[in-house]
C-alpha cells in the first residue's frame, strides 16, 4: 500500500501526462491524429467504393484529375494529368475521345514491388516477413500505361469493381475484355498487359487515349476517383506470389501510390499509418478559394509546398464515448459531433446560427459546417396499386403526405438541426439547385416574409380529400386508409422516430404500420418492389445533376432493371428530359431542362423530399488549413498542426489528479483495520463461550 | 487417464459437428448468400452478374445441405456445408470475407486478448477467493453482513456502469490512464491496468459471494470441527484444510474458462480498443462474414471441450480420491 502511495506520488511530481495513448516515441512529432470506426473492406482503387475506405485510397493513390480544395462549386483540377481533358467528338458524334497527357517525372512511393529480384521471393522468405517494407525499396516513374492497366483491372476475373457495368456501357470494348477475362485462370498473377482493351490506349509514355461509346460528359468526373488510379504492374506481381496472401499481404491491404503519403503500417483492428512519401514531387497549396476563405485563414499557405504533416495516425475507435473524451483531451486533431455529444459542443442561437459552446470555446475548439451532397428522402414505390402511379388520386395523396411530413420539426428533434429541408432531388452546390423563392417547392411550401413556409395540415387534409380520403378513411367504404413504411431497425433508440412518423400520419387521420426488419430484408425488399413507403438516401458520387436526377429516371427502376431508382418512378416526360439534360454541358438550356425535371417531380411527388444533411465537425486550435470538402477525401496533404500548441495544451489538459485514487487505496486500507483488529482479537481468544 | 483423454476427444468430434450445424443452420437462416454478398459487394451500382460471380468465387452458388442434382456420395458433398466444413477439421479456417487470413489475424489478435483476459482471470481469482475467506472467517458477523451486501449490490450493477464509470473517473476526470488505444509489448501495461480493475471488480460480487458459500458449506464439516479441537488455529484450518476441500467446485467453474480466456472479451475489447479476438468475432457478426464467425464459433467449441477435459484432470490432482477411467 505504501509503495502504491510512493508510487502515485512520484508519478505525480513527474509532471507528465499519463493518459497518453500514443507511443512515447510519437511525442513533439509533426502528426495528425485522426479515427476510424469500421474496417475497411478494400484498399485496392479498383474495388473501394466506401468514405471508410477512401480516407486511406486518396491519400496514397492519384487519380488523373482531382477537386479544387477551397473553391465552390466544385471545380476539377488536374492531379497527375497535366490538364483537365477535354472531350473530342468523332465519328459523327458515335464516340468521344479523351487524350490525357500525364506530368512527367512522378514517382511512385518507395516499395519492394519495384526491385526486381522481390518478384520471385522464395516462400520461406515470405513467412519471414512482419511487413513488406523489410525488403530492399525501388521505384520507378509513372507512365500512362500504369492508368492503362488499371483500367483494364476493372474486368479483372478476381476482383469485384462496383462501375464495371457502368463503365462497360460507355469504354470502347470494355464489355467483351471483360467477357474474354472470364475464361483466364483462377490463379496465380493475370498480367493484363498481354491483353489489349480496344478503348484505352497508351499514346506515349505520359499519355493516355480513352474512347467513349458516345457522348458522357460526366466521364470526367470519374477520372477524379480512385477507379482512375495507377496501379503498377509489378505491384500486382509482387503480391501475387504464393505466400503473401497468408501473410495478409495483397495489394487490397497495402496500396501501391504516387501520392503525398504511402501505408506504412496496416493494422485494421487497431491503428493504420500513412508516412510522408519521400518521393512525393510536392504540390503548391491552392492560392485561391471561395469568399471568406482569405479572412478564415485558409490562404495562408498559398503557394507553399505540401504536405505539412509527416504522418498521419488513424487509431480505431469503435464506441464514441472513447472517442469523444480522447477528441476532448486532445488526442485526436479534429472530430465529427455526434448526436449524444451535440448539445456539449454546439449552441444554436435563436436565428439558427450555430457556434461551439463556452466549454468548447475555452478549449478554442473550432466549428466548421457544411451541407453534404447527399439527400434523405422518404419514397413511394410507384408500383404500389395504392400510393404509386400516376393517377390524380394517388399523386393527391403523395402530395398530402408531404406537407403533413414536419422535416423542419424531424431536423430538429433527430438531426440536431444538423440538415437543410430538401425542396427537390438535387443538394445545394451541386448546377441545377435554385435558392430562395424561384427554388421552393411550391408544392409543399409558400413562400412568407422571404422564406419558405410549409402548407398547413387543412391544405393537406383537403388534397386528402380530393383523393378520396376524407379524415383519413376511404370515401366509398369508410375504411381507415392504413399505410406501410418500411425501414431498417437498429435498435430500441427508433421507437422515438417511428413514433414521430405515426404521428405525421396521424395528423391526417391515416394509420400507419411501420415495417421494421433488418438491412438485408429491407434490401430485399426495394429489390422485389414490395413496399409501399421506405426511408432511404443518396451520397452524390460527382458534383452534377445527372447524379441524383437519374435516382428518379424510369429505366433505372430498382424493381424492373436492379437500377438506382428505388421508388421505381416512371415519368415519361422526365425520362425523355432526362436523356436531353444527361450528356449537356452546363448552360442555360440545361438549367431550364432541369427546372422543368424538378417540377415534374414536385407535382409528381414520387418521393417526400427529406433533407440535404449539414455536417459539423470540430477542430482543434493548433489544426489550420482544415475545410470540409464533401467530394475530395484526399485532404490530408493540406492539414498543418502547430506541434508546439499541442504538446502545450494536452500538457495542460491531462494533468493527472492523483489524490482521489491515493484516498482510495487509504479507505481500502483503512476498511482492512477493523477486519484485522477482529482477526487478532479472534486469533488470542483462550475458548469459545459454550 | 490417457484411455480417458483419447475417448473424450473422440466423443467431442460429434459434438463439434453439431456445433458447425447448428452455426450453419443459424447463420443462413438470417442471411442469405445474397445477402452476404450484398454486404461484402455494397449497395451502390452492384448488378446481379456481380452477386453471382461473388457467389460463384466462394463456393456459395451451391445448394446449402443437399445438392440433389449431383449423384452418389456428391449429393452430401457438392454443398456450402460440406466443403466450408470439412477445412474446418483441419483447423484450415481459410480467409475471411475481406481476404485476410483468419489463421494469422487469430495469431495476432490472441495475444491483445490474453494481456487483458490472463490478469482478470488470475487477479480476480486471488482478490474474490481472498475476500471470500475473509467472510467466511468472520461469518455471521458485521462484517460479514456489510461484505455480503457489497457483493449483491456489485453484482446487481451492470458491467457496462463499471466500464462507462472507470473510463470517466480513471480516464477522463483524473487523466491517470488512456481511455482506450493498445500498444503491444511493454507498454501494454498502461493500456491493460484500468481494463483489468474494471474486470475484476466487475466480475467480484457474483464470484465472492458464491466463494463464501463454498467455503461455509466446507467449514460446517467434521473433519474442521477436527481440526480445531486439534488446536490449529483458524487462519491455518482456513487456508490449509477448508481452501484445498472447496477447490473442487471452484476448479468447475474456473478451469473450464481457461482455455477461453483466448476468445477475448466482447465488451471491454470493444470499449478499451483492444484489438483482441472479443472485438474480431464482433466485427465478424456484424459484418456478416460467415467465414470468421464460423471459425471462432468452432475455436469457441473446441476451446470449451478442452476446457471441460481440464477440469476433469485438475480433479484427480486436488483430490487424490478420484479417478478418470
Amino acid at each position: 500500500m505504501r509503495i502504491a502511495l510512493i508510487a502515485l506520488a512520484f508519478l505525480a511530481a513527474c509532471g507528465e501526462v499519463w493518459n497518453d495513448p500514443y507511443p512515447a516515441s510519437e511525442r513533439g512529432q509533426n502528426i495528425y491524429y485522426a479515427s476510424f470506426a469500421e474496417r475497411p473492406k478494400h484498399l485496392d482503387p479498383v474495388q473501394s467504393y466506401t468514405e471508410d475506405e477512401a480516407i486511406f485510397t486518396q491519400q496514397v493513390y492519384e487519380p488523373l484529375l482531382q477537386y479544387h480544395y477551397l473553391k465552390r462549386p466544385y471545380e476539377l483540377i488536374p492531379l497527375t494529368a497535366v490538364e483537365v481533358p477535354k472531350p473530342k467528338v468523332i465519328d459523327g458524334g458515335k464516340l468521344t475521345v479523351y487524350e490525357i497527357r500525364i506530368k512527367p517525372g512522378i514517382r511512385y512511393q518507395p516499395h519492394p514491388a519495384f526491385v526486381e529480384e522481390n518478384l520471385a521471393l522464395d516462400r520461406r522468405d515470405i513467412d519471414k516477413l512482419k511487413s513488406p517494407y523489410e525488403l530492399a525499396l525501388g521505384t520507378r516513374e509513372l507512365t500512362a500505361d500504369d492508368y492503362v492497366y488499371q483500367v483494364k483491372r476493372l474486368a479483372h476475373p478476381r476482383l469485384h469493381s462496383p462501375i464495371l457495368g457502368l463503365m462497360s456501357e460507355y469504354i470502347v470494348g470494355l464489355d467483351r475484355f471483360a467477357k474474354s477475362m472470364r475464361q483466364q485462370k483462377a490463379e496465380g498473377w493475370l498480367d493484363l498487359r498481354q491483353f489489349p482493351l480496344e478503348g484505352v490506349e497508351r499514346v506515349d509514355a505520359h499519355t493516355l487515349r480513352i474512347t467513349l461509346k458516345g457522348s458522357y460528359p460526366q466521364f470526367v468526373y470519374w477520372l477524379a476517383m480512385p477507379f482512375f488510379s495507377p496501379v503498377p504492374w509489378e505491384a500486382e506481381k509482387f503480391f501475387a506470389q504464393p505466400g503473401m496472401a497468408e501473410k495478409n499481404f495483397t495489394l487490397d491491404w497495402w496500396p501501391v501510390g504516387t501520392a503525398a503519403y504511402m501505408l506504412t503500417e496496416n493494422n485494421p483492428n487497431s491503428r493504420m499509418v500513412l508516412e510522408r512519401n519521400p518521393n512525393f514531387r510536392g504540390e503548391p497549396y491552392p492560392s485561391e478559394g471561395e469568399p471568406g476563405d482569405r479572412a478564415a485563414g485558409l490562404l495562408a499557405d498559398a503557394g507553399k509546398t505540401m504536405p505539412f504533416v509527416d504522418k498521419v495516425v488513424f487509431s480505431r475507435e469503435k464506441e464514441s464515448i472513447p472517442y469523444w473524451n480522447k477528441f476532448l483531451q486532445g488526442y485526436y486533431d479534429s472530430s465529427g459531433i455526434g448526436s449524444d455529444q451535440f448539445d456539449q459542443a454546439v449552441r444554436v442561437s435563436i436565428e439558427g446560427d450555430a457556434a461551439v459552446t463556452p466549454e468548447m470555446e475555452e478549449k478554442g475548439i473550432r466549428l466548421s459546417t457544411s451541407v453534404e451532397t447527399s439527400i434523405g428522402y422518404l419514397a413511394f414505390n410507384w408500383e404500389d396499386p395504392l400510393v404509386g402511379g400516376g393517377s390524380e388520386r394517388s399523386r393527391k395523396l403523395r402530395q398530402a403526405i408531404s406537407i403533413a411530413i414536419d422535416v423542419e420539426e424531424q431536423i430538429s428533434i433527430f438531426a440536431n438541426g444538423r440538415g437543410i429541408p430538401a425542396q427537390g432531388p438535387i443538394a445545394p452546390g451541386i448546377f441545377g439547385y435554385r435558392e430562395g423563392r424561384e427554388g421552393i417547392n411550391p408544392v409543399v411550401y409558400d413562400w412568407v416574409d422571404g422564406k419558405p413556409v410549409r402548407k398547413s395540415v387543412e391544405a393537406a387534409r383537403k388534397l386528402l380529400a380530393e383523393a378520396g380520403y376524407p379524415s383519413g378513411r376511404e370515401a366509398k367504404t369508410g375504411r381507415p386508409l392504413v399505410l406501410y413504411l418500411d425501414t431498417v431497425a437498429r435498435g430500441p433508440g427508433d421507437k422515438s422516430a417511428f413514433d414521430w412518423y405515426r404521428r405525421q400520419f396521424e395528423k391526417l387521420g391515416v394509420q400507419l404500420e411501420i415495417r421494421a426488419t433488418d438491412w438485408n430484408r429491407f434490401q430485399e425488399k426495394i429489390r422485389k418492389g414490395s413496399t409501399q413507403l421506405f426511408r432511404l438516401g443518396w451520397n452524390a458520387d460527382y458534383p452534377d445533376p445527372e447524379n441524383f436526377l437519374f435516382l428518379l429516371y424510369g429505366p433505372q427502376s430498382r424493381a424492373k432493371s436492379q437500377g438506382e431508382n428505388t421508388a421505381n418512378y416512371s415519368n415519361r416526360e422526365y425520362d425523355a428530359l432526362f436523356e436531353r439534360m444527361k450528356n449537356m454541358e452546363n448552360s442555360p438550356e440545361r438549367q431550364r431542362i432541369i427546372d422543368r425535371m424538378v417540377e415534374i417531380v414536385r407535382e409528381d411527388a414520387p418521393w417526400v423530399w427529406g433533407l440535404y444533411p449539414k455536417k459539423y465537425s470540430l477542430r482543434h486550435s493548433w489544426l489550420s488549413n482544415d475545410k470540409p470538402n464533401a467530394m475530395a477525401r484526399n485532404n490530408m496533404k493540406y492539414q498543418r498542426i502547430d506541434v508546439a500548441r499541442r504538446e502545450a495544451l494536452r500538457a495542460q489538459w491531462n494533468r493527472p489528479v492523483v489524490w482521489p485514487a491515493a484516498l482510495l487505496l487509504l479507505v481500502l486500507a483503512v476498511s482492512a483495520i477493523p477486519a484485522w483488529a477482529s482477526y487478532r482479537r479472534k486469533e488470542r481468544m483462550a475458548a469459545r463461550a459454550a | 487417464m490417457l484411455a480417458y483423454i483419447v475417448r473424450r476427444a473422440l466423443y467431442a468430434i460429434p459434438i463439434l459437428v453439431g456445433v458447425n450445424i447448428i452455426t450453419f443452420a443459424l447463420f443462413f437462416l438470417v442471411n442469405t448468400p445474397d445477402d452476404m454478398a450484398r454486404m461484402q459487394l455494397g449497395t451502390k451500382r452492384v448488378t446481379p452478374e456481380a452477386i453471382e460471380k461473388w457467389k460463384a468465387e466462394r463456393g456459395l452458388d451451391k445448394p446449402l445441405f443437399v445438392n440433389r442434382g449431383a449423384v452418389g456420395w456428391e449429393k452430401l458433398t457438392d454443398t456450402v456445408f460440406f466443403q466450408k466444413s470439412i477445412r474446418l477439421f483441419a483447423f484450415d479456417f481459410g480467409f475471411a470475407e475481406d481476404q485476410r487470413d483468419i489463421a494469422n489475424e487469430i495469431r495476432t489478435r490472441m495475444w491483445p486478448s490474453l494481456a487483458l483476459a490472463l490478469p482478470v482471470f488470475a487477479l480476480g481469482l486471488l482478490v474474490n477467493i481472498t475476500f471470500a475467506m475473509i467472510l467466511a472467517f468472520f461469518r455471521a458477523t458485521y462484517l460479514d453482513f456489510w461484505g455480503v451486501t457489497l457483493c449483491v449490490a456489485m453484482m446487481s450493477v451492470s458491467g457496462l456502469f463499471y466500464i462507462i464509470g472507470g473510463q470517466y473517473l480513471f480516464s477522463k476526470v483524473w487523466h491517470l490512464f488512456p481511455i482506450s488505444g493498445f500498444i503491444g509489448g511493454g507498454s501494454a501495461g498502461k493500456f491493460v491496468f484500468l481494463p483489468v480493475v474494471i474486470g475484476v471488480v466487475g466480475g467480484f460480487g457474483a464470484s465472492a459471494r458464491l466463494y463464501r458459500t463454498l467455503f461455509l458449506e466446507e467449514m460446517s464439516r467434521d473433519y474442521v470441527r477436527t481440526a480445531r479441537a486439534k488446536g490449529l488455529g483458524e487462519a491455518v484450518v482456513l487456508f490449509r484444510h477448508v481452501l484445498r476441500n472447496a477447490l473442487i467446485p471452484i476448479l468447475t467453474g474456473v478451469v473450464v474458462v481457461i482455455p477461453s480466456l483466448f476468445l477475448g472479451s466482447l465488451i471491454s475489447e470493444s470499449f478499451f480498443g483492444i484489438p483482441g479476438l472479443g472485438s474480431y468475432t464482433i466485427d465478424a457478426i456484424q459484418a456478416q462474414d460467415f467465414a470468421v464467425v464460423r471459425a471462432m464459433v468452432f475455436i469457441g467449441s473446441v476451446l470449451y471441450i478442452v476446457g471441460l477435459l481440464l477440469t476433469d484432470i485438475s480433479y484427480t490432482v486436488v483430490d487424490p480420491r478420484i479417478r478418470l477411467e
